[in-house]
C-alpha cells in the first residue's frame, strides 16, 4: 500500500512583489500581424486559438501589419489619439482636484485609454454601453463635454445626477453610456438583456458589457455567459484584464491556468485576445464582433490584455503590494506613444504637433475644470440641495417618503 | 376562476395591450411554469415573448434590469421564493436603486413574481415568507394578493408600474381559501366571491389596503394567506374582529390601518414569516407612533417562530387558527 498524498493548497501568488525585479517573461506576445482574422460568421470551435493568443496591428516599427490592419485613416486615427491623451489630461486633472479635497473619490485608466477610445470609435449612435468605472474614455472619445463629467465628480450643482451618486459612476444616456452601478461586475448580465430586448424587439441596437479581470469571479459574469450563449443576443462581452484588481493579481481570479477569453469557449461563445494597447487592434477586434452582433450571428466575448499603470483608485497605494517600475516593464508598451509613433511612420504626424495637441489639451481640461468648479465642488460652492435626495427613490414619492422629507425640514 | 387562472389572465391581458410585455423564468414557456401560471402564453404569444431560462436567479433579474432599462415590461418569475437570493443583488444593488442613481435617466420598470409562504409541506426550500427582505430596500414596492380578484387587479397594476416590483403569490391560495384548518378540505375558489373575475382589463392601484370584515373589538392586520386564516379565527372566536388586508406592503396604506386601530384601541398583526426584524415590526412602530393615546393594549405579533421552515412540523410552525384566537383573546382580555 502506498503513503496517501499530503494534500496542500494553492494559493496563486505573482512572480514578483514589491523589492523585486518586474517580470513579464510570463506572458506569451505573438508578433504583430501574425493572428489570423476570420470571417465574421465563424464558428466558436473554429477559432479556438485566437482566444488563447494576441492580436497586435503595430509591429517595432510602428507600422501597421497583418490582417487585422483595417485601414483607419490617419484622420480617425488622429481623433483616436486626441481623445486617449484627452483621456489622460482628465484623469490627471481629476486626480489632482481629489488630492485638494474638491471630491472624495477618484478612479484613473491611465494605460488603458486605447482600450474605451478604440472600442467606441467602432459603435453607431444607439447602442448602448454598460461600462464598469475605467471606461471614462467611452464618454471621452464621443467629445461628450467634458464639464458634464467634472459636475458629477465634484457632486455639485451641476450634476447630472443631483449629488446621489459616487464620483466617476457616469450615467449618460443619449451617449450610449448606461448608469455605473459601482457593484462589481452586476452590468455585465444587464447588457445581455439590453440585447436580448434589442432582439425581441426587432431592432438594430447592439450592447457592450464590460468587466475586469478580478470581476469575472462574479457569479454575474457567469450568468451574462450563460445567457448570451443560450439566446445569441447581439451583445460584446469586454473582459479588461489590466492584470491587477486592487491589490490581487489576475492570477487571483483564475488567470493562472487559462486565459480569459479561453472562458467563453466552454459557452460556445467566439473569443478574442486582442493587445488593449494598440489602438489599431482594439478597432479592429471591436468592428469585428461589432459586426457580427449587428449581423445577427451572436454575440463575441474580447479579453482585452493591457496593464493598470495606476492606482485601483485615489484610495489605493500599489507599491504596497507590486513594484514601483512594473508598469515600465509591461511588455505591451504605452497606447498613446504607440499611436502617436505610428503617424508619425506614415507621415501624418510630428513630435512637434504631439506638443502643440497635448497643450491643447491642457488648456481644453484646464479651462473645462475652471468652469465646473464654479458650479461647486464637493465640500465647497453651490451643491444639490437636501430635498434632492428624496426625489427618485421612486416614479412617485409615496406617503412614507413625503414624511420624512417634511421631518427633515426641507 | 382559481388564483393561477386570475394571474396567468392577468399576463395574458397585459401581453394582449402591449407588445413590450415579455414573460420568462425557469419552466415557464413550453410547460407553462410548475404551479402553470404562465400556461398557453408562449402558443399564444410566441418564443420570443415568453420563454424559458437557465437555473441562474442571478442571470434571469439581471436580464430583466437591462430589458427594462431598454423599455420593455419584463415580468420574470422565480420559482420559488425560496430560490430568489442569489438574484437579490440584482433586485437590491440593481433593479431598486437604478431610477435614483442616474437621477432617472434609467428605469427598471420589471414585476418579480414569486410562489411564497408555506402550508404545502414544501419544507425549508418551498415555504418561506421573505417580504421583509424586499420592504427593507428602498426603491422596490412589495405586493402579496390574498384572492382571484385582486390577485389580477394588483398583477396588472404591477406591470403598468413604473417601478420594479416584487410580487408574492401565498402558493397555498392558489386553488382555494385556505384557512389554515388543514384537516379541512378547501372551499374552492369557485364558490368564493373574490374567486369571480372579471374579463378583460382593470387595476387595483398599489398602495391601499382592503377591509376584508368590518369589526369594532380589535383591529387585525394581515395579508396573503394570513387574512383567511384571520377571518377563521374571528368566526370562531366570535370577537368581532375588523381585519384589514394590506395587499401592498410598500407603499403601504397607513392611514387605513391608524383609521381601525384608532376606533378599535386594539391590534393583532399577523405574518407566516419569522417573527423577528418581520414586517409585523414594522407595521407595530408605525402603530404605535400613530395610535398610542388610544391603545388600550399592547400590540400582538402572530408570526413563523425564528427558525428554519420545517419539514414534518408544518403545522406546529404555521401560524393557524388557533393561535391567532388566542391572540384575539389576549388582546380582548388586557
Amino acid at each position: 500500500m502506498t503513503e496517501p498524498t499530503r494534500l496542500s493548497l494553492h494559493v496563486p501568488e505573482p512572480l514578483v512583489r514589491p523589492g523585486g525585479t518586474p517580470d513579464f517573461s510570463h506572458v506569451t506576445i505573438p508578433r504583430a500581424g501574425t493572428v489570423r482574422r476570420p470571417e465574421v460568421d465563424v464558428p466558436a470551435k473554429d477559432i479556438h486559438d485566437l482566444a488563447w493568443s494576441i492580436i497586435r496591428v503595430l509591429n517595432r516599427h510602428s507600422e501597421a501589419v497583418g490582417p487585422w490592419a483595417t485601414g483607419l485613416d490617419a484622420e480617425k486615427l488622429k481623433s483616436g489619439l486626441r481623445a486617449m491623451m484627452k483621456t489622460r489630461a482628465y484623469d490627471a486633472r481629476m486626480t489632482m482636484a481629489q488630492r485638494q479635497g474638491k471630491t472624495s473619490f477618484y478612479i484613473q485608466c491611465t494605460g488603458e485609454e486605447a482600450v474605451a477610445c478604440g472600442f467606441q470609435a467602432a459603435l453607431s449612435p444607439g447602442d448602448m454601453n454598460f461600462p464598469t468605472y475605467r471606461q471614462q474614455g467611452l464618454l471621452i472619445a464621443q467629445d461628450w463635454p467634458l464639464v458634464d463629467m467634472m459636475c458629477q465628480v465634484f457632486s455639485n450643482s451641476g450634476d447630472r445626477l443631483k449629488g446621489r451618486q459616487l464620483p466617476i459612476m457616469y450615467t449618460v444616456r443619449e451617449a450610449g453610456f448606461f448608469s455605473i452601478s459601482g457593484n462589481l461586475g452586476t452590468q455585465f448580465v444587464q447588457a445581455v438583456g439590453w440585447a436580448m430586448a434589442s432582439a425581441i424587439r426587432g431592432d438594430t441596437k447592439v450592447s457592450a458589457g464590460w468587466i475586469g479581470d478580478g470581476s469575472t469571479a462574479e457569479s454575474d459574469f457567469h450568468s451574462a455567459l450563460v445567457f448570451a450563449s443560450v439566446y445569441r443576443p447581439p451583445v460584446i462581452l469586454n473582459v479588461v484584464n489590466n492584470q491587477w484588481a486592487i491589490s490581487s493579481y489576475q492570477g487571483i481570479a483564475g488567470g493562472e491556468n487559462a486565459t480569459f477569453a479561453a472562458r467563453a469557449l466552454g459557452y460556445g461563445i467566439p473569443a478574442l485576445r486582442v493587445d488593449g494597447n494598440d489602438y489599431l487592434a482594439v478597432h479592429a477586434a471591436a468592428a469585428w464582433a461589432i459586426e457580427r452582433a449587428r449581423r445577427n450571428l451572436g454575440p463575441t466575448l474580447i479579453e482585452w490584455v493591457t496593464y493598470r499603470v495606476a492606482a485601483h483608485s485615489t484610495s489605493d497605494d500599489p507599491s504596497k503590494y507590486r513594484p514601483k517600475e512594473e508598469s515600465d516593464a509591461w511588455p505591451l508598451g504605452d497606447p498613446i506613444e504607440q499611436l502617436k509613433n505610428h503617424l508619425i511612420v506614415l507621415g501624418a504626424w510630428s513630435d512637434e504637433r504631439q506638443a502643440q495637441l497635448q497643450a491643447e489639451i491642457e488648456d481644453e481640461v484646464r479651462a473645462a475644470a475652471r468652469e465646473a468648479e464654479s458650479l461647486g465642488t464637493l465640500h465647497d460652492g453651490p451643491k444639490p440641495s437636501a430635498a434632492e435626495m428624496f426625489q427618485g427613490v421612486y416614479k412617485e414619492m409615496p406617503r412614507h417618503l413625503r414624511e420624512q422629507r417634511h421631518e427633515m425640514g426641507v | 376562476m382559481t388564483m393561477v387562472e386570475a394571474i396567468r389572465d392577468a399576463m395574458d391581458v397585459m401581453m394582449g395591450r402591449d407588445e413590450r410585455v415579455v414573460v420568462f423564468g425557469e419552466d415557464v414557456g413550453y410547460f407553462g411554469g410548475v404551479f402553470r401560471c404562465t400556461d398557453g402564453l408562449q402558443r399564444k404569444y410566441g418564443r420570443s415573448r415568453c420563454f424559458d431560462t437557465p437555473i441562474s436567479e442571478t442571470g434571469i433579474i439581471g436580464v430583466a434590469v437591462g430589458m427594462g432599462a431598454y423599455g420593455l415590461r419584463p415580468v420574470a418569475e422565480i420559482q420559488f421564493a425560496d430560490y430568489v437570493y442569489p438574484g437579490y443583488d440584482q433586485i437590491v444593488s440593481e433593479a431598486a436603486r437604478l431610477r435614483y442613481r442616474s437621477a432617472g435617466e434609467f428605469t427598471a420598470p420589471m414585476v418579480v413574481r414569486m410562489p411564497c409562504g408555506g402550508g404545502i409541506f414544501g419544507g425549508q426550500t418551498h415555504s418561506q415568507s421573505p417580504e421583509a427582505l424586499f420592504t427593507h430596500v428602498a426603491g422596490l414596492k412589495t405586493v402579496i394578493p390574498s384572492n382571484p380578484y385582486e390577485a389580477k387587479g394588483l398583477l396588472i397594476a404591477a406591470i403598468e408600474d413604473d417601478d420594479p416590483v416584487i410580487f408574492l403569490e401565498p402558493k397555498r391560495l392558489y386553488n382555494g381559501p385556505f384557512n389554515g384548518h388543514h384537516d379541512q378540505p378547501v372551499t374552492p375558489w369557485a364558490r368564493h366571491e373574490l374567486g369571480e373575475t372579471p374579463e378583460g382589463h382593470y387595476a387595483i392601484p398599489l398602495g391601499t389596503a382592503a377591509i376584508r370584515r368590518p369589526g369594532e373589538a380589535v383591529t387585525v392586520i394581515a395579508y396573503g394567506t394570513m387574512v383567511h386564516v384571520a377571518e377563521a379565527a374571528a368566526e370562531e372566536t366570535g370577537i368581532d374582529a375588523e381585519i384589514i388586508d394590506l395587499r401592498t406592503l410598500i407603499p403601504l396604506d397607513v392611514e387605513t390601518i391608524a383609521a381601525s386601530v384608532t376606533r378599535t384601541g386594539r391590534c393583532v398583526i399577523l405574518h407566516e414569516a419569522t417573527l423577528t426584524s418581520g414586517f409585523g415590526a414594522e407595521l407595530s412602530a408605525q402603530i404605535q407612533e400613530r395610535c398610542f393615546h388610544h391603545l388600550e393594549s399592547p400590540i400582538i405579533r402572530v408570526a413563523g417562530w425564528d427558525t428554519p421552515y420545517p419539514h414534518a412540523q408544518e403545522w406546529d410552525y404555521f401560524p393557524g387558527p388557533d393561535r391567532v384566537g388566542r391572540a384575539l383573546r389576549r388582546a380582548m382580555e388586557a
